[in-house]
C-alpha cells in the first residue's frame, strides 16, 4: 500500500509550502489567497449586483428541445420510456401510500411529487457500482436502480422482510445490493459520509487499479444545506479531492420555511464556488438536463485523481412535506396548483415522448392501470406480513449481543410472560419466542 | 474555542514545538523527573502527607521491567516471548498506529494537525512513512472529521479519526450518537456498519488546562448503546486497547488521558497485540473494599490505597474498568460480593457519571452483600476552573477519605 501511494503525493501538503509575499508584486502571495491582485479601489463584493448562476435545461415546459443542436441524441425511446415509467411508478405509489397513511394503515409517508425527475434523471446517469447517500425524497433513485415494489412495501410496513428490520420510520430505505446506504432522518449527516465514502473509493481504486472507477452521489435538500454538516462535507471533499457528486434538490421549501428565509445567497450553487467546487445549476423538471449534468459531473469527479462536483437541481415541492404536514397552512393552494399545471417533470417527459410518437393516451392509461395494480398487490402482501422477531430490538446495536443486553432480553421476556394481557405480540414473528436466539 | 491559555504546552493548535522536540529527543526517563521541577500549578501543600505527586517511576501500575510487561497474562504467546521498549503513552499510541497502518491497508489516520505529528506527537513520522494519502490533516471541523470517518468505515475502511481535544468533540456529537452508534442497527439486514471506526481524543486534567482543555466527557458516550468507550491508563494498555479498537467491528470512542502522554512511562511489548475490550482488569487483590476506576485517577487510587492499608490495616482491591461501556459488570459484582464495600473514582463530574451506573449496578446485583453505601469520588458538579483543578479532581486525600468512610460506615 505504501508503494502504491507514493506516486500520488497529496496536493494539500505541498501546495502552498513555498508561498511568501514578494516585494513589489502586483498580487497577493499570502498563504490564504494565492491569486488575488492588489487594488486601490475600495469595492466590496456585492452578490446582489452579480447575475444569478444560470439554469441549464434541454427541454422547455412543453417537452420541446430548446436548442435543436442539443437534442439528447444518445437516448433511445426504450430508455426514456423506462425513466418515464420509473417516475410514474413513484408518483402512483406516492398517491396510494399517502392515502393509506390517511386511512391509518401506515404510520407515515413522504411523497416526491415534483421531484421525480431529479431522482430518476440523476440515478440513470450513474453506474450500478456507484455508491449513493440519499436524504428521504429520492424514491426515484431506488426505483431506477431496481428496488422492487415488494422491497418498498416491506420497508413501509416494517414487516419481517424489511431490510431495516422494522427499526426505521417509513421511506427510510436502504440496499447493499444497490449500493444505497440506509436513509437516516437527521438532515445533512449523510453529506460528510459521502465525502468519506468517496475517499474510500478513491483509496481502494489506488490500491487495486482493476476495480471499476466509482463515484459517490449524495442527495440533500436546500434546507439541509444550512446544517454545519453541509459545509463540513463539501469542504472536506474539496480539500481531500474526493470523487463525489453532490446533488441538491432545491424545491423551495424546508417543511414550511421558504428558501427566502433559508438563505440569502444565489441558491446553493453559489456556495459550491466558495468551496472551490465545480458547480452547475439545472432545471430539475427537465429529466434530460438532470441526466446530462449528472453524467458530466460523474465524469469530472473522476478526473485529476478525483474531485467533488455540485449539481443544484431546481424544482418545486408540489406535495406536502410529509403526511404530518399540511402545507396549505403556509402557502396558497393556487400557487401549488399553478406549479402542478404549468410544469412538472413527468408531463414534460410525456410531451417529449408524445412528440416522438412513442407515447399516447391509451399507453398512458394502460401503464397507469398496470402500475397501480402492481403497487396494490405488493401493498396487500406486505401489509399482511408479520413484524420482525422481537429480538431484533436488541440485535444490531453491537456486532455481538452484550452481557447487559442478554440480561435485558430475559427481563423483557419475564415481563411479557407475567403480564400477557398487557401486550399484544400476536403481530410479531414467533411472538414471545421471538426474543430467543434463532 | 480558538483562544487558549498561553502557558499550556498542550493547548489547542499551539504545540510549543521546541520544548516538545527537546523532550522527544531526550532520554525518556527525563519525563519522569519533570515532577521535581517546581511549578506553581502543580505544587503540593508543604505538610501534605497524602496529596503528594505520583511517582510514575515506582508506581505498581506501570511495568518498570521488561519481565513484568511480558508476563501479562492477556498477551498472546508470541508477544510474551518478544522484546519490550521503554515508552511513554504518546509513543505507545504512535507505535499502535504504526502497527495498524503497516499491517492493514484499510487503516487511515487523520484530524487537525495530524500530518506534522499531532499537537501531542501521537502521529509523529506516520505521514512521511505511510504517505499523505493515508495520514493527513483535515480542516477544522469536528463534525466533518467524524462524519468523514463514518463514510470511510461504511465503505470498508478502518479510519482512525483524531479530535484534538475531547473538549472539542461536541460538534461531532450528532455524528457519533445518531450516525456511528446507530449505523448497524439502522441498516439492519443490509449488513452495512461502521466497524473499524475509532475516534481518538485526548481527555482529562493536566494541571493547567482550565475549562476547555481538561474535560472528560466519557459519560456522554456511555449513555449511547452502539459505541464502545475505552480509556487506557498506561502505555502498554493504550497500545493493546487501541489496536483492539481498530480491529473492532463496532465504532469506538478512545479517550487518551493526556497527562499520561508524557508522565506514564513503562516497558511496552514491541510487537502488535490486542487487549480485550470487554474485560476489566484487577490490578490488586484485596478483601475489605473494592476501588473501581479507569485512566488517570487509578494512580491516585493506588496511592490512597497504600496509605489506607497502612493506616487502617485493611486490604483493598483495585479494579481498572478499561472499557467504560459496555463494561464488565461481572468482574465488579464478583469483587464487591467478596469485599462488601465499593468506592468508584473518576475525574469527570459525579452527576450522571460512570460512577452512577456502577453504583446502581452494584446496588442491584450485590445488595445483600453491601456493608456500606457505594461511594462515588469524582469531579464536583461544576466546570474545571483553571485555579480550581486540584480541588476538583479526585485526589489522593479524597479517595483516602472515601475508603475511610466506607470502611468506617
Amino acid at each position: 500500500m505504501r508503494n502504491a501511494m507514493s506516486p500520488h503525493p497529496s496536493r494539500s501538503t505541498v501546495r502552498y509550502s513555498s508561498v511568501s509575499q514578494r516585494p513589489g508584486s502586483d498580487r497577493v502571495h499570502f498563504p490564504g489567497a494565492v491569486n488575488s491582485k492588489f487594488t486601490t479601489d475600495l469595492r466590496f463584493e456585492r452578490p446582489s449586483t452579480q447575475p444569478g448562476i444560470p439554469t441549464y435545461r434541454i427541454l422547455n415546459q412543453d417537452g420541446v428541445v430548446v436548442d435543436k443542436d442539443r437534442e439528447p441524441s444518445d437516448v433511445t425511446n426504450g430508455e426514456a420510456l423506462k425513466w418515464y415509467k420509473d417516475m410514474l411508478t413513484v408518483s402512483i405509489m406516492d398517491l396510494i401510500m399517502f392515502d393509506a397513511q390517511r386511512q391509518g394503515r401506515l404510520s407515515f409517508y413522504m411523497v416526491s411529487a415534483g421531484e421525480e425527475g431529479i431522482a430518476v434523471g440523476s440515478a440513470c446517469a450513474l453506474e450500478p457500482e456507484d455508491v449513493i447517500f440519499a436524504q428521504y425524497r429520492e424514491a426515484g433513485v431506488f426505483q431506477q436502480r431496481g428496488y422492487t415494489l415488494d422491497e418498498f412495501m416491506n420497508q413501509l410496513f416494517a414487516n419481517s422482510k424489511d431490510h431495516g428490520l422494522g427499526r426505521n420510520m417509513p421511506v427510510h430505505y436502504g440496499s447493499r445490493k444497490l449500493n444505497i446506504h440506509t436513509i437516516s432522518s437527521p438532515l445533512a449527516t449523510q453529506i460528510p459520509h459521502a465525502s468519506g465514502a468517496a475517499y474510500a473509493l478513491k483509496m481502494q481504486a489506488l490500491s487495486d487499479p482493476t476495480l471499476p472507477a466509482r463515484v459517490v452521489a449524495c442527495y440533500f435538500g436546500e434546507g439541509a444545506a444550512s446544517e454545519g454538516d453541509f459545509h463540513a462535507g463539501l469542504n472536506l471533499a474539496a480539500t481531500r479531492s474526493c470523487p463525489v457528486v453532490f446533488i441538491c434538490r432545491n424545491n423551495g421549501y424546508a417543511i414550511s420555511t421558504p428558501s427566502l428565509e433559508q438563505y440569502r445567497g444565489d441558491g446553493i450553487a453559489s456556495r459550491g464556488v466558495g468551496y472551490g467546487i465545480d458547480t452547475i445549476r439545472v432545471d430539475g423538471n427537465d429529466i434530460f438536463a438532470v441526466r446530462e449534468a449528472t453524467k458530466e459531473a460523474r465524469k469530472m469527479a473522476l478526473q485529476d485523481g478525483g474531485k467533488p462536483i455540485l449539481v443544484e437541481c431546481m424544482s418545486y415541492r408540489v406535495s406536502h412535506h410529509s403526511t404530518s404536514d399540511d402545507s396549505f397552512a403556509y402557502r396558497a393552494k393556487v400557487e401549488v396548483e399553478d406549479w402542478k399545471r404549468r410544469d412538472n417533470p413527468i408531463t414534460r417527459l410525456r410531451k417529449w415522448l408524445e412528440g416522438r410518437g412513442a407515447w399516447d393516451d391509451q399507453k398512458e392509461n394502460e401503464a397507469r392501470s398496470n402500475i397501480r395494480k402492481e403497487v396494490l398487490k405488493a401493498f396487500s402482501k406486505a401489509e399482511k406480513g408479520k413484524k420482525p422477531r422481537l429480538r431484533t430490538m436488541f440485535e444490531g446495536v453491537y456486532e455481538n449481543i452484550t452481557e447487559e443486553a442478554n440480561v435485558q432480553i430475559n427481563e423483557l421476556k419475564g415481563i411479557l410472560e407475567r403480564y400477557p394481557d398487557e401486550y399484544d405480540i400476536s403481530d410479531f414473528e414467533d411472538e414471545g419466542k421471538g426474543l430467543e436466539q434463532e | 474555542m480558538e483562544e487558549e491559555p498561553r502557558v499550556t504546552a498542550a493547548s489547542k493548535r499551539q504545540p510549543f514545538k521546541s520544548s516538545l522536540q527537546t523532550q522527544h529527543n531526550s532520554d525518556f526517563s527525563r519525563c519522569c523527573h519533570r515532577k521535581t521541577i517546581s511549578r506553581p500549578y502543580s505544587a503540593h501543600a508543604p505538610n501534605a502527607r497524602l496529596n503528594l505527586p505520583i511517582d510514575y517511576s515506582t508506581t505498581p501500575l506501570l511495568n518498570h521491567t521488561s519481565q513484568s510487561a511480558l508476563s501479562h497474562p492477556e498477551l498472546p504467546q508470541n508477544v510474551r516471548q518478544s522484546k519490550t521498549q521503554r515508552q511513554n503513552l504518546f509513543q505507545a499510541v504512535n507505535s499502535a498506529l504504526r502497527h495498524a497502518l503497516a499491517s492493514d491497508e484499510r487503516v487511515l489516520l487523520f484530524g487537525e494537525d495530524v500530518a506534522f505529528g499531532g499537537v501531542f506527537r501521537c502521529s509523529m513520522n506516520l505521514a512521511s512513512d505511510f504517505g499523505a494519502e493515508r495520514v493527513f490533516n483535515t480542516p477544522l471541523t469536528e463534525q466533518g472529521i467524524v462524519g468523514f470517518a463514518i463514510g470511510l468505515a461504511l465503505e470498508g475502511m478502518r479510519p482512525v479519526a483524531e479530535i484534538q481535544f475531547a473538549d472539542y468533540v461536541y460538534p461531532a456529537f450528532d455524528q457519533l450518537v445518531n450516525e456511528a452508534a446507530k449505523a448497524r442497527f439502522r441498516t439492519g439486514s443490509t449488513g452495512m456498519h461502521c466497524g473499524g471506526l475509532v475516534v481518538r481524543m485526548p481527555s482529562g486534567a493536566v494541571g493547567h488546562g482550565g475549562i476547555y482543555h481538561s474535560q472528560s466527557p466519557e459519560a456522554l458516550f456511555t449513555h449511547i448503546p452502539g459505541l464502545h468507550v475505552v480509556i487506557p491508563r498506561s502505555p502498554s494498555q493504550a497500545k493493546g486497547l487501541l489496536l483492539a479498537a481498530i480491529a473492532c467491528n463496532d465504532p469506538v470512542v478512545f479517550m487518551e488521558p493526556k497527562i499520561l502522554y508524557r508522565a506514564a512511562v513503562e516497558q511496552v511489548p514491541v510487537e502488535g497485540y490486542t487487549l480485550p475490550l470487554d474485560k476489566a482488569e484487577i490490578l490488586k487483590e484485596g478483601k475489605d473494599v473494592t476501588v473501581i476506576s479507569y485512566g488517570t485517577p487509578l494512580y491516585n487510587c493506588s496511592s490512597a490505597i497504600e496509605a489506607a492499608e497502612k493506616d487502617f490495616g485493611i486490604k483493598a482491591e483495585l479494579i481498572d474498568l478499561r472499557t467504560v461501556y459496555p463494561w464488565d459488570r461481572q468482574t465488579i459484582l464478583e469483587s464487591v460480593k467478596k469485599t462488601g464495600r465499593a468506592v468508584v473514582v473518576h475525574e469527570s463530574m459525579v452527576n450522571a457519571g460512570v460512577g452512577a451506573e456502577v453504583a446502581a449496578t452494584i446496588q442491584e446485583g450485590a445488595f445483600l452483600r453491601l456493608e456500606a453505601p457505594v461511594q462515588r469520588i469524582a469531579g464536583w458538579s461544576t466546570h474545571m476552573g483553571l485555579v480550581h483543578e486540584k480541588f476538583n479532581i479526585p485526589d489522593i486525600a479524597r479517595i483516602y477519605d472515601g475508603i475511610r468512610r466506607t470502611i468506617e460506615y
